[in-house]
């Protein structure tokens, strides 16, 4: 019995071209990891493998010991593995209430998606003023959070969030970190956290994993991350 | 003069309105132009017409014709479209290829029903009145037949309305068609909604085709014609839009009406390539698209 994500020497093509090279990682249950590497370096390829939008060459995906592989991310989403794609990943022609009602839609326990949606609007009060808007009016920190709410409606037990601070200011980015970081400890998840901005990352993170042209280069809490002066200047940009 | 022609072309609106929203559905769904939708209107007209001539029953037939239509579109889907989509999944081929093949689909549909039925008119009957009202001593060229269009085509877009906006099923099929690739993160199954997409399709146009062939005769050709002016009138309304597809069918039916009556009968068919034209000219996504190069 293994708990928690374990990917075991996978490898994945991005169209024509391999993007991710046997690479081999775990994440515990609880555990919030951090995968910083620069563009291009695999990180959204491994994260559309591991929500099965893409099928891997090779290798193997656990997620307490259940295999994930083959599997279509609709019925990930029902096993508790919830990917947030990059770029706001909602739906803008929706309003922020349809988008938030979709991700409790498949679920049967209609009083507990109630709850998890008040829930999530307690969590994000800006998105409450805004029920009956369409998700395109609201700013990009607003999508990432209806982004975020949406799949706290899904009850996750695994998130797997795709650089959620692309294209927004600083404060919003420190904002939804902090948000990031209160829920993983109040609702006991376990995070895959992709991101260039190694930064912001690694502050919330229990472990950070460095992956680089597909391969992962290194691993360690941030503080030893940080303290690596090589690391530092080729990856961190810190 | 005036109420008559606009009479005549709310009727025929009616109809076009059905077909071109069928063309929507499947569009919205799947983003294929469906050729074949005639094809699968007529087959399941036919089904009708054949429960008729047993049953005597015109009130039977109506929604066995619409449930047929539910399942040939679902299965069409299933067994043609998917294996299809799977194949060619990119390059130009993969634009050109549902084209080619909802054609083809549609060649073999009509080819079964001739060998099936033969290529013979028949009278699909209905048991309404094709006779106009008549008002003092003024006819009115609206019959019974066509308010009964009228009122099943509103009553279709009722039903759509109300499911689109207001339910879950509603939801995932918008949530599928704006972006599929976020819905199913989402949890939204969305090959089977999309199939649900088709039997909707499949359904309004067996629905146009039972109510419209009392009307005239039946043939594996007869719904060609509205096929040309539901696609036309699908485009004006931007092709992704359900409301743009009734306001297109509409415009194109009192369109056709009032050009029949005062220009003559020569120039309709001609009249609505002309319509189709001039809106790809002005607006080319259609009176409601919202914007263009949207994906699937």
């Amino acid at each position: 019995m293994s708990a928690g994500l374990i990917v075991k020497n996978l490898s994945v093509n991005y169209g024509a071209v391999g993007a991710v090279h046997d690479l081999s990682f775990a994440i515990h249950p609880g555990e919030l990891v951090a995968l910083i590497g620069a563009n291009g370096a695999g990180k959204s390829t491994l994260l559309r493998a591991l929500s099965g939008l893409i099928s891997p060459l090779r290798g193997e995906v656990n997620w307490n010991d259940v295999s994930l592989l083959g599997k279509k991310p609709e019925e990930l989403v029902r096993l508790g593995i919830v990917h947030i794609s990059e770029g706001k990943a909602v739906i803008p022609e929706l309003t922020v209430s349809e988008n938030l009602t979709l991700g409790g839609i498949w679920r049967g326990d209609k009083t507990d998606v109630a709850a998890a949606r008040s829930e999530t609007l307690e969590i994000f009060p800006a998105l409450a003023d805004r029920l009956h808007q369409r998700a395109d009016t609201l700013s990009g920190g607003e999508r990432q959070m209806l982004a975020i709410g949406r799949a706290l409606i899904s009850r996750p037990k695994l998130l797997l969030l795709d650089e959620p601070s692309l294209g927004l200011a600083p404060l919003m980015i420190e904002e939804i970190f902090k948000a990031i970081s209160e829920l993983r400890h109040r609702l006991g998840l376990t995070v895959l956290l992709v991101e260039q901005n190694a930064v912001s990352a690694l502050r919330i993170a229990d472990r950070g994993l460095i992956l680089s042209l597909g391969s992962l280069v290194t691993s360690g809490t941030p503080t030893e991350l940080n303290a690596d002066p090589q690391l530092r200047v080729a990856y961190l940009g810190i | 003069m005036f109420i008559d022609t606009l009479l005549i072309g709310i009727s025929s609106g009616a109809i076009y309105s059905l077909m071109a929203l069928a063309l929507v559905l499947v569009w919205r769904s799947t983003r294929v132009v469906n050729f074949a939708q005639s094809g699968q209107a007529v087959f399941s007209t036919y089904i009708g017409y054949e429960i008729t001539v047993r049953t005597h029953n015109y009130w039977i037939s109506l929604p066995a014709a619409i449930i047929c239509g539910a399942l040939l579109g679902s299965l069409v889907d299933l067994l043609f479209m998917r294996p299809l989509l799977r194949r060619v999944k990119s390059g130009p081929i993969a634009e050109l290829a549902p084209v080619i093949a909802t054609l083809g689909l549609l060649g073999l549909l009509q080819s079964l029903l001739g060998l099936l039925w033969g290529n013979a008119f028949l009278q699909y009957a209905s048991p309404l009145s094709a006779k106009g009202f008549t008002f003092g001593s003024h006819t009115v060229p609206f019959s019974p037949q066509n308010l009964f269009i009228v009122l099943a085509s509103a009553l279709v877009l009722v039903i759509f309305g109300l499911i689109f906006k207001y339910t879950n099923l509603g939801l995932a099929l918008r949530a599928a068609s704006f972006q599929p690739e976020i819905a199913q993160l989402a949890g939204v199954r969305v090959s089977r909604v999309r199939n649900i997409g088709w039997a909707f399709a499949g359904a309004t146009g067996a629905l146009a085709g039972a109510v419209i062939t009392p009307t005239s005769t039946l043939s594996p050709n007869s719904l060609d014609l509205l096929f040309v002016s539901g696609f036309i009138a699908a485009v004006i309304g931007g092709l992704d839009s359900l409301v743009g597809a009734v306001v297109g069918g509409l415009v194109l039916g009192i369109g056709f009406s009032f050009i029949l009556q005062y220009i003559g009968s020569s120039v309709t068919f001609l009249a609505g390539f002309l319509i189709l034209m001039v809106v790809l000219l002005v607006r080319p996504r259609g009176i409601f698209g919202h914007k263009l190069g949207r994906h699937a």
